[in-house]
Formats: structure tokens, C-alpha cells, sequence
């Protein structure tokens, strides 16, 4: 690991500012990204900003009606909060999928959203790889690509966004709220958060440099019944090959997002009307225009199957997520 | 988590307890002028409670909570197995919690209260889950064993406060130690000898004594 230097703001805007004005700062909260990514010297930061201190650890009612998330509440305390499991069970589902115990506990909100988007060879330091290093290449176009990308992908980067939480949030309609380095603050909408790879595939989203996130915002809660459907290739704590997360209303319509299968987490709208003709109407548009490598064509099976058994899984009785 | 006057105190504690250049250093530079990567390892003052005794440190800022603990205060029960947080070798009760002590800066543990396998119980007055680790052999090598075990109490603790996990079939009935609870509940922690099944048997006995 690089050496550093290390402060402890002490309000948000401190914090944004901190960073702003150091291109090679970076923010630290549970660090379980960050870390297991300096350690290989992949993350460089000269100087560390902890954000722990500052008080974004609260779980608040909006006016609307809806939830606001600090940036530090952790993956443990957000999927065991009663709201959260009562109106948001698919948020709550698609944490409890993600990591394991111990990094739930100190793994948050914004560094969940935040975690790299990257596959194997991002992590090998001796292979090329455009997200690591810019123009270096794509060492997974060519390589094992089992994994990645479907759909959304370029020629110079097919890596997957590996979170669960994100897809959850992404179906929620969740928005990030922001603060700056000049103290000014912005809204997100999820769905504007994560970037496709596109030429830049350095970049994972359209947060600036130095802004900080202080909070996720829900909507109200969009009642129905709630699913979070991971295929993985163990039971448990591994990352998805592909994971769905619906949130179906008794009348058969509803919203329908994937994991494991693109840059960000995989939404179509337009596709989420044919939701009451069954999986198979809905994964034809929404991976109409898929791309999949030598390596992995069996993921849009495995994704139509997959929203099938989530489908399934919503009618199934006794399930939360119905509200009273 | 502590309040925000402890931890403004703490930020001070820190200051003065860096090195003058690292003090300089870890001082917010002047607007618009980026730091480069500091040349001399920059070292830090840290206090904490590691089981039921207070330790006062100076480390290098990069030293993970693991190593402080094993090659600085020479408690070497926790482990390192993978140190990227993937095997729960390292696993510790920080603040009441279980993490990986593998993945965090022990900078950031500032007035924290951490129990390390040492901490839980001495070979002649064991925890009940070491007692009950070795009445089930719970392990073959034993390199994971610490670990396991601290993720076992905390596991049992997680369930009693009604934590939910990836198998839990109702979010927001209450809590139950099952097989299937306890084996999804420690999938953080990787056996290579493969003593899962006598790990939840001691883990179901403990629960069993408890409730
Ligand atoms: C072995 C292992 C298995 C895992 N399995 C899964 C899995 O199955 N599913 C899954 O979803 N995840 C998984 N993860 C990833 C894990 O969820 C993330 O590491 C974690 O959520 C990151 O959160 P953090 O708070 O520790 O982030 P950090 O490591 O502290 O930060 C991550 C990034 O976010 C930035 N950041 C942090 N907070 C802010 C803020 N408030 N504003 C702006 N920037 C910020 C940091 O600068 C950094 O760039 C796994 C991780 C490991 C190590
Ligand atoms: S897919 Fe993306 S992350 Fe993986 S090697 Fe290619 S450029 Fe790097």
C-alpha cells in the first residue's frame, strides 16, 4: 500500500471541500473497497478523508412520504430497519444477498453504490485493462468473460456492476443527494448515478470530483409485493451472475431491474409493461440489442428464468412486501 | 458509534499525536495545491480498548486493525488468512459488531472497545463457544478457528436482536436459530478442512444453552 496522509473533517461540507481540492484524495468509509483495492496498489490515494465522523448514519421519514438514507448508515442496520423491511423488502432482500456478515457491518450506503465497477482482470495488475489504466486495453474482451457484461457494454470495457443494493435501489427509484466542495448540493436520480463504460470506462458514475454523498432518498413506498432473486455460483457470499429485483403489484404490473449483467444496474422501462405477459415478453426487450461474449450467452437464459422464478416467487403466499 | 464531541477530541488526539511532518502533511493543504504522495511513512497516535484494556499506539497510518493487533500488541489469535476480507480468518468484535479487521485502518478505531479471540475466554476459563468448538471439533488446522468463533458469538448475538438474513422467510416475523440461519449467517467465515457441520452443531448447542 502507498503511504498517506489522513484527516477527520468534521462536517460534510468540510469534507466535500477536502477532497475537492486534492485530485489524489479520497473519501474512506467502511473501506472495504477501498482498502482490498490499495492494498494491490490499484487505488492510489495520497490522502485519506474519513468520513465516518460525520454524523450521516440516520434513517429519517421524508415529507413525501418516503425514506432518507445517510451516506454512512450500514449495509447491516439499513436491511434490518423495520421501515425498510416493512415497505422496501426488496432493499432490505438485496443486501442481505450481498458480501457477508462482517462486511455488511461496516460496509455504506454511498460506498455500496460507490464500490468499483470492475471484473478479474481489473484486479490483476500484470494484465491490460482500460478501467485500470486508461488505454491500456480490454484484457476481457478476449479473455474469460463468463461473467460480464451482456448488454450496455464497449469495445473498451465489458465489465459488470457487481453490487446488489444498487439494482434494489434502482427499482426503488432511489435518488443520491450530494454535496460539493463550494458547499453546493445536487440530486441524482438513480438511474442518472451509474455510467454505461462507454470510451471512459475509467468512470463508474457521473459523480464529480469531491462531491460527497450525504444521503439516498426512497420515494414512497410503492407497495406490492417484493422479490430479490440472486443467481450465484455458490449459495451464498459471492457475487451474481444475474440478479433480478422486482417489485410486482396484485394486478400483475410492476418494475423489473437486473444485476450482474451490464455496467450499471439494468433497467428498462419500456420492457416493464409487458411485466403481465411473463418473463419471457419482458427480457426480450429489455436485452433486445444484447451483445454477449464467446464466454457468456447463457446469461440472458439464466436472466429470463430468473424473472420467471421471481415472478413466481411474488405470487407465492405468505410473502412480505404486501402492505396492509 | 460515538458521538460527534468524542470524536471532535479525537480528531484533536490525532493531530498532535502525528509526527510534526505528519501533522503538517495531514493538515488540509491550501486551496487549489494538490499534495503529493508523502515520501516518509506517516504515523499516527491511536487509543483503544482491546479486550477490557486500554492500548495507546503509534502506527504507520496504513497498518490494518489486524496487524496492530498482531504485530504490534502480539495478540496473534486473529488471523491472517486472505487479508482482502474474503476468509473471516481476521474476524473481530469491534463496538459490539463483528468485522475484518483485515479491512480497516485501525486509525479509524479511535476509542473503540474490541474483543479479539483472546479477549472472549482464557484456555482455563473458556467462552462457551470455545468449549463447545472443542467438545464438537469444530476445526481440524485451527487457522480459521478464532475467527469463527467470533463470528459464532456474534452471530448468536445478530439473531437475539433480530437481525434478518439472505434465508430468513419472513422479514418481519422474529428470529430463528436453524441450520440453514447459522450456515448462510457464517458463509464469511471459509473452513479448507471443512468442519461446517461440526461448527453448526457447537454453534446450535450454544444457541440452545442461551435461550
Ligand atoms: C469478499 C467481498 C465480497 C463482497 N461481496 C459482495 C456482494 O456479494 N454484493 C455486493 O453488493 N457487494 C459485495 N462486496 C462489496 C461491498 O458491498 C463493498 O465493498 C461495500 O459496500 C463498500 O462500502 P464501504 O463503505 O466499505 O466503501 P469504501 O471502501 O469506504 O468506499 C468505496 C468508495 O466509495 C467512496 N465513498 C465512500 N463514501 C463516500 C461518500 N459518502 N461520498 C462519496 N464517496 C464515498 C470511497 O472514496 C471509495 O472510492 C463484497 C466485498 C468483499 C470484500
Ligand atoms: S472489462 Fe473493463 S475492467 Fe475488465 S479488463 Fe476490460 S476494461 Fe478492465
Amino acid at each position: 500500500m502507498k503511504s498517506f496522509t489522513y484527516e477527520r473533517p468534521a462536517t460534510p461540507a468540510e469534507a466535500a471541500a477536502a477532497v475537492a481540492r486534492n485530485p489524489e484524495a479520497k473519501f474512506i468509509a467502511g473501506g472495504t473497497n477501498l482498502l482490498d483495492l490499495m492494498k494491490l496498489q490499484i487505488e492510489t490515494p495520497t490522502h485519506l478523508v474519513d468520513v465516518n465522523g460525520l454524523t450521516l448514519d440516520a434513517i429519517e421519514p421524508t415529507p413525501e412520504g418516503g425514506l432518507r438514507i445517510g451516506a454512512l448508515v450500514r449495509n447491516t442496520d439499513l436491511a434490518a430497519d423495520a421501515r425498510v423491511r416493512r415497505d422496501y423488502a426488496v432493499l432490505s432482500r438485496a443486501l442481505l444477498a450481498g458480501a457477508s456478515g462482517q462486511l455488511r457491518n461496516k460496509a455504506t450506503t454511498a460506498g455500496n453504490l460507490l464500490q468499483r465497477t470492475r471484473c478479474p482482470y481489473f484486479y490483476d495488475t500484470a494484465q491490460a485493462c482500460n478501467k485500470r489504466q486508461p488505454g491500456s486495453g480490454c484484457s476481457a474482451l478476449d479473455g474469460i468473460s463468463r461473467g460480464l457484461a451482456v448488454i450496455g457494454a464497449s469495445e473498451h470495457c465489458i465489465a459488470t456492476h457487481p453490487g446488489d443494493m444498487a439494482v434494489a435501489m434502482r427499482v426503488l427509484d432511489a435518488t443520491v443527494e450530494t454535496v460539493d466542495g463550494g458547499g453546493a448540493t445536487r440530486s441524482i436520480p438513480i438511474a442518472e448515478f451509474h455510467r454505461l463504460p462507454g470510451d471512459k470506462p475509467e468512470t463508474d458514475t457521473t459523480l464529480r470530483a469531491g462531491e460527497l454523498i450525504t444521503a439516498v432518498t426512497l420515494p414512497k413506498p410503492p407497495g406490492g409485493r417484493h422479490v430479490y432473486r440472486k443467481v450465484r455460483d455458490r449459495a451464498s457470499y459471492a457475487y451474481a451472475l444475474v440478479s433480478v429485483a422486482a417489485v410486482v403489484q396484485p394486478d400483475g404490473t410492476g418494475r423489473v431491474a437486473f444485476g450482474g449483467v451490464a455496467h450499471r444496474p439494468w433497467r428498462v422501462e419500456e420492457a416493464e409493461a409487458e411485466l403481465p405477459k411473463g418473463a419471457k415478453a419482458v427480457t426480450a426487450r429489455a436485452f433486445a440489442g444484447a451483445r454477449p461474449t464467446h464466454d457468456n450467452g447463457f446469461k440472458l437464459t439464466l436472466a429470463e428464468r430468473t424473472l420467471g422464478a421471481a415472478l413466481h416467487e411474488a405470487q407465492a403466499p405468505g410473502r412480505e412486501g404486501v402492505r396492509p | 458509534m460515538p458521538d460527534p464531541a468524542s470524536l471532535d477530541l479525537n480528531r484533536r488526539d490525532l493531530m498532535v499525536g502525528a509526527t510534526a511532518a505528519a501533522a503538517a502533511a495531514a493538515l488540509p493543504t491550501a486551496a487549489g495545491a494538490a499534495s503529493a504522495a508523502p515520501a516518509a511513512p506517516v504515523t499516527a497516535k491511536v487509543a483503544f480498548t482491546v479486550n477490557g484494556e486500554r492500548r495507546e499506539l503509534d502506527l504507520d497510518l496504513r497498518t490494518s486493525l489486524l496487524d496492530a493487533a498482531r504485530e504490534h500488541l502480539h495478540l496473534t489469535g486473529s488471523k491472517k488468512g486472505c487479508d482482502h476480507g474474503q476468509c473471516g480468518a481476521c474476524t473481530m468484535i469491534v463496538d459490539g459488531r463483528r468485522i475484518n479487521a483485515c479491512l480497516t485502518l485501525a486509525v479509524m478505531h479511535q476509542g473503540a472497545e474490541i474483543t479479539t479471540i483472546e479477549g472472549l475466554g482464557q484456555p482455563d476459563n473458556l467462552h462457551p463457544m470455545q468449549a463447545a468448538f472443542v467438545k464438537h471439533d469444530g476445526y481440524q488446522c485451527g487457522y480459521c478457528t478464532p475467527g469463527q468463533i467470533c463470528s459464532g458469538v456474534a452471530v448468536l448475538d445478530e439473531i437475539k436482536a433480530g437481525i434478518p438474513s439472505h434465508v430468513t422467510a419472513d422479514l418481519n416475523a422474529p428470529m430463528q436459530v436453524t441450520e440453514a440461519e447459522i450456515r448462510e449467517r457464517m458463509s464469511g467465515n471459509i473452513c479448507r478442512c471443512g468442519a461446517y457441520s461440526n461448527i453448526v452443531e457447537a454453534m446450535t448447542e450454544v444457541a440452545g444453552r442461551r435461550a
